[in-house]
């Protein structure tokens, strides 16, 4: 059944976010801005023997700031502290709480959030009680005995990947539709664009739309680390780790990992309009395809990502193939998935010009990834925002750490230094391991 | 509708009409795989809950589990010859996945790149979509140990500089993607080539309810002509357990004979569930495709809705206990469909034995159907399969499909008395059935609804 009698149109109306260069907008924006990197020395436990000692971490958060009784999300783990963090400011942004109020039914939440934080220490510890050496197994019933003297329910619950929503909906009072996808690195563009997808049938009138990840823990360096996908301390033979973070350039190692949350209140432009919200920008289009390759790879032409781009833009309404408005590219900023890692950047920089052919090389494409690192689920949110800021300030950010560049890599990278620019239409990519591509187009709003 | 220009740029859902068929079941429970093993159980009434068999669970306080065995599952013998290697990479949830889509695949007579032969695939794979809920998946305890093991100083403590130095290098370098959620439709789409919108919903025992109704948008609107949709997950492992114990959500006391027949879900003595292993895949097409190729037709998935429960917990250990909120799930799905509640003929609920989760369902149910709730015939898989957790929902919709095609309800087990809902203890009857209901809530709140109409 169709419920939608509107325009069919979604705007953004609210933005937030927590990352590695700042927990508001102007102060990361700024940071952007003048091509600071986020990368430091790991903090968060001992990583001096690991093959990356260095990450972009979230500083000094306090989320209690964020939140109205904090006694409701006690014990909340790290991904949820910076969920609920940046859709407070995003909520406060849209003023969706202002006189009036809202329908909890017609508002839902479609997050692309990452699992919790193991209690590490402890998990391992419960393991090695458990362990035999004899049998090169563990014993469960030693195990079990372990497990419940020192796991705490608490923090075994908070892991689930649905918790930050389900924090997020109690701190607003949010009850229509829900959901949680994890799409590894193309979560939260994933969550955004279904958010979207809803509102455009009518199923909500509002909805709170991202992501929240950190890996930045013993295990989930582990586990990037031997897939070979982060840079190391032998890529950065000695420079400075905030040079660690190199996309598109010839000597890329890999990524960096970051951490931190993107929100975004999304809603009908009735709905915006009916309650004199300010649009920030408009939603256009919306792309999703998979892989089907291999486990490990993407396929080498880019197919997938290119399939993902075609579809956004033909829900856009744009092609690729003709000039923008006033002789400008197709769209005039491209926020890469751009992660640093050999793979990815070659294949996303084919991918674009299968797309946009000749106008590949007129249309600007950064990574923010070079600066607040790879945000995992979060990083598709986060880059959203980027593209809106990117046309609310006629400003595009730089692929910082461009000293070195690639041969192979023939795009515009926007190199190390923050560029003005006219800009009305931005894309922007979001592909994960496991093949998953998504590609969202947005525009600056006009009535 | 707004007479603007700048509305062409997003064309007004011209497609939205394409109704949406199940043309294919593929359930993986304690019973095996496909639907006609776990239906012939559910006819007879008997149970796939046993003492828990892979390990010795004598340390937790449930004892029971429906567990998948060695001897009616072998995801190598499943897959095609030359992605046997794959199977290697894939924790239980995946192999559970990979069966399902493989035999939801020939139930519904697709060929596909996994089909032997060289005949073309039935549907262009660009075509074909994947939504496929997924739970966070546990490392092998095992597996993870042994490299950990490797890591301890000579107190026999943990000592992270010689993990980050050389305990890691024990580790199988894919180790990491055996246990992302997305690898589930990772694995799925890679085998069967589907290339089409693909998506790992993550919110526990509403994953697979929420994947099929974002399957039916996508074909709806358009943006794929089929999807393998559903879910799959176990939770009976070391970390499963635990965290469900922690979550008060399973039967507990005793030994594992006596806890045999404890999960009653909406009886008043209920005390908890029982994990499962299991999922599904269905394959969902839209209307047009599959009558060109005749396709054999389950049913039309003709609603759809979701809802967030206002937990008064947060996390939702402890639910919204009147049911409003799911019972707007309910409600949106019927809309959906376009069916009053009278035209509602049976309902599926996740009806778990968890006394919380009951509470909120029965209470919705009652919400919706009024007086009617007593009368309308609920039932109830858990008791039969166990909690499968992110694939709950899709065993769920495989069953009300094929009691719409065979006209049929399974028994009922377990629960002596469910005052107000018709859930009690009953042998399998033939039935006019129309339109079932499926409904779920979750751990964290998620809730989702989907409305099964009987094609003709």
């Amino acid at each position: 059944m169709i419920r939608n009698r509107g325009s069919g149109r979604v705007v953004i109306t609210g933005m937030g976010w927590i990352t590695p260069l700042g927990h508001d907008l102007e102060a990361a924006w700024s940071k952007l801005m003048t091509g600071t990197s986020g990368v430091a020395a790991i903090s968060r436990f001992d990583a001096r023997t690991f093959p990356t000692t260095f990450a972009a971490e979230v500083r000094n958060l306090d989320f209690t700031r964020f939140v109205g009784d904090a006694s409701i999300h006690e014990g909340c783990g790290r991904n949820i502290q910076f969920a609920l963090a940046a859709a407070r400011q995003a909520w406060d942004q849209a003023g969706l709480s202002k006189a009036g109020g809202f329908d909890p039914r017609r508002v839902g939440i479609y997050l692309g959030a990452g699992e919790g934080v193991l209690d590490t220490e402890q998990f391992v510890n419960t393991n090695l009680a458990g362990w035999v050496d004899a049998d090169q197994k563990i014993d469960t019933v030693r195990w079990a005995r372990a497990a419940f003297e020192s796991l705490v329910p608490q923090k075994e619950i908070t892991q689930e990947p649905n918790m930050p929503l389900a924090h997020l909906a109690r701190e607003f009072g949010i009850r229509g539709p829900a959901y949680n996808c994890l799409t590894a690195c193309a979560a939260s563009t994933q969550a955004i664009g279904e958010a979207f997808s809803i509102l455009r049938r009518g199923d909500a009138d509002a909805m709170l739309a991202g992501g929240t990840h950190t890996m930045i823990h013993m295990l989930g360096v582990t586990g990037f680390n031997r897939l070979t996908a982060l840079s190391t301390d032998q890529n950065l033979a000695g420079a400075d780790v905030t040079t660690a973070s190199r996309p598109f350039s010839r000597d890329r190692g890999g990524f960096v990992m970051g951490e931190g949350s993107g929100m975004v209140i999304i809603e009908t432009l009735e709905h915006a309009q009916r309650r004199g919200a300010t649009p920030l920008a408009e939603i256009i289009g919306y792309g999703s395809s998979a892989d089907a390759f291999r486990i490990t790879d993407i396929q080498p032409d880019g197919r997938g990502a290119a399939i993902a781009m075609n579809a956004a833009l033909r829900q856009a309404g744009i092609d690729p193939a003709a000039d923008g408005p006033s002789g400008l590219g197709p769209v005039q900023y491209i926020s890469a998935h751009g992660t640093g890692t050999k793979e990815n950047d070659s294949i996303e920089t084919r991918a674009v010009k299968a797309v946009f052919g000749d106008r590949a090389r007129r249309i600007p494409m950064s990574s923010i990834k070079s600066m607040m690192g790879h945000l995992i689920a979060a990083a598709g949110a986060v880059e959203l925002i980027t593209c809106v800021m990117a046309i609310e300030r006629q400003m595009l950010p730089p692929t910082i750490n461009l000293r070195n560049p690639d041969p192979d890599l023939d795009l515009d990278y926007v190199a190390n230094v923050a560029r003005p620019a006219v800009v009305e239409t931005c894309l922007s990519n979001s592909f994960g391991f496991g093949g998953q591509n998504d590609t969202l187009v947005v525009r600056r709003f006009r009535g | 509708m707004s007479g603007k220009p700048a509305a062409k740029s997003i064309p007004i859902l011209a497609a939205l009409s394409r109704r949406v068929l199940i043309t294919g079941v593929g359930p993986i429970t304690a019973f095996g795989l496909g639907i006609e093993p776990l239906w012939n159980a559910l006819v007879a009434g008997q149970s796939a809950i046993r003492p828990i068999a892979r390990f010795d669970a004598s340390g937790f306080g449930c004892r029971i589990a429906a567990e998948l065995a060695d001897e009616l599952f072998d995801v190598k013998t499943i897959v095609p010859k030359s992605y046997r290697k794959a199977t290697k990479v894939m924790a239980r949830d995946i192999e559970l996945a990979v069966g399902a889509a493989a035999t939801a695949v020939a139930d519904a007579g697709l060929v596909t790149r996994a089909s032997e032969g060289s005949a073309a695939p039935t549907i262009d794979p660009a075509r074909i979509g994947a939504h496929i809920g997924a739970g966070l998946i546990a490392t092998d305890s095992d597996e993870l140990t042994l490299a950990l093991a490797s890591a301890r100083a000579a107190d026999g403590s943990f000592d992270i500089a010689t993990w980050g130095r050389t305990g890691m290098t024990n580790l199988t370098p894919l180790w990491l993607l055996k246990y992302l959620p997305n690898m589930l439709a990772c694995h799925v789409t890679i085998i069967h080539d589907c290339q089409g919108p693909s998506n790992t919903i993550t919110c526990a025992e509403a994953s697979s309810a929420l994947s099929l109704g974002e399957s039916m948008r996508v074909i709806e609107r358009g943006d794929a002509d089929a999807c393998l949709s559903g879910g799959a997950e176990t939770k009976v492992h070391l970390m499963g357990l635990l965290r469900q114990q922690f979550s008060h959500r399973l039967v507990t006391g005793g030994d594992a004979a006596s806890q045999l027949g404890a999960v009653r879900p909406f009886d008043p003595s209920s005390r908890g569930t029982a994990l499962g292993e299991g999922g599904g895949i269905l394959v969902l097409e839209a209307e047009s495709t599959a009558t060109a190729r005749g396709a054999s037709v389950y049913a039309e998935l003709a609603g759809f809705g979701a809802s967030q429960n206002l937990n008064p917990d947060t996390v939702g250990l402890v639910m919204e206990p009147d049911g409003e909120t799911l019972s707007w799930a309910v409600e949106s799905a019927l809309e959906d469909a376009g069916l009053a509640a009278t035209e509602i003929d049976a309902i599926v609920p996740f009806g778990s034995g968890i006394v919380d989760s009951d509470r909120c369902e029965a209470a919705a149910i009652r919400r919706v159907f009024g007086e009617r709730a007593a009368s309308i015939p609920v039932v109830a898989v858990v008791p039969f399969v166990g909690n499968c957790c992110a694939g709950s929902a899709a065993v769920a919709a495989a069953v009300a499909a094929k009691c719409l095609r065979e006209q049929r309800l399974p028994a009922r087990l377990n629960s002596a008395s469910t005052p107000g809902l018709l859930a009690a203890a009953g042998p399998s009857q033939p039935a006019a059935l129309r339109n079932i209901l499926v409904m779920t809530t979750s751990l964290g709140g998620q809730n989702a609804a989907i409305v099964l109409r009987r094609h003709s």
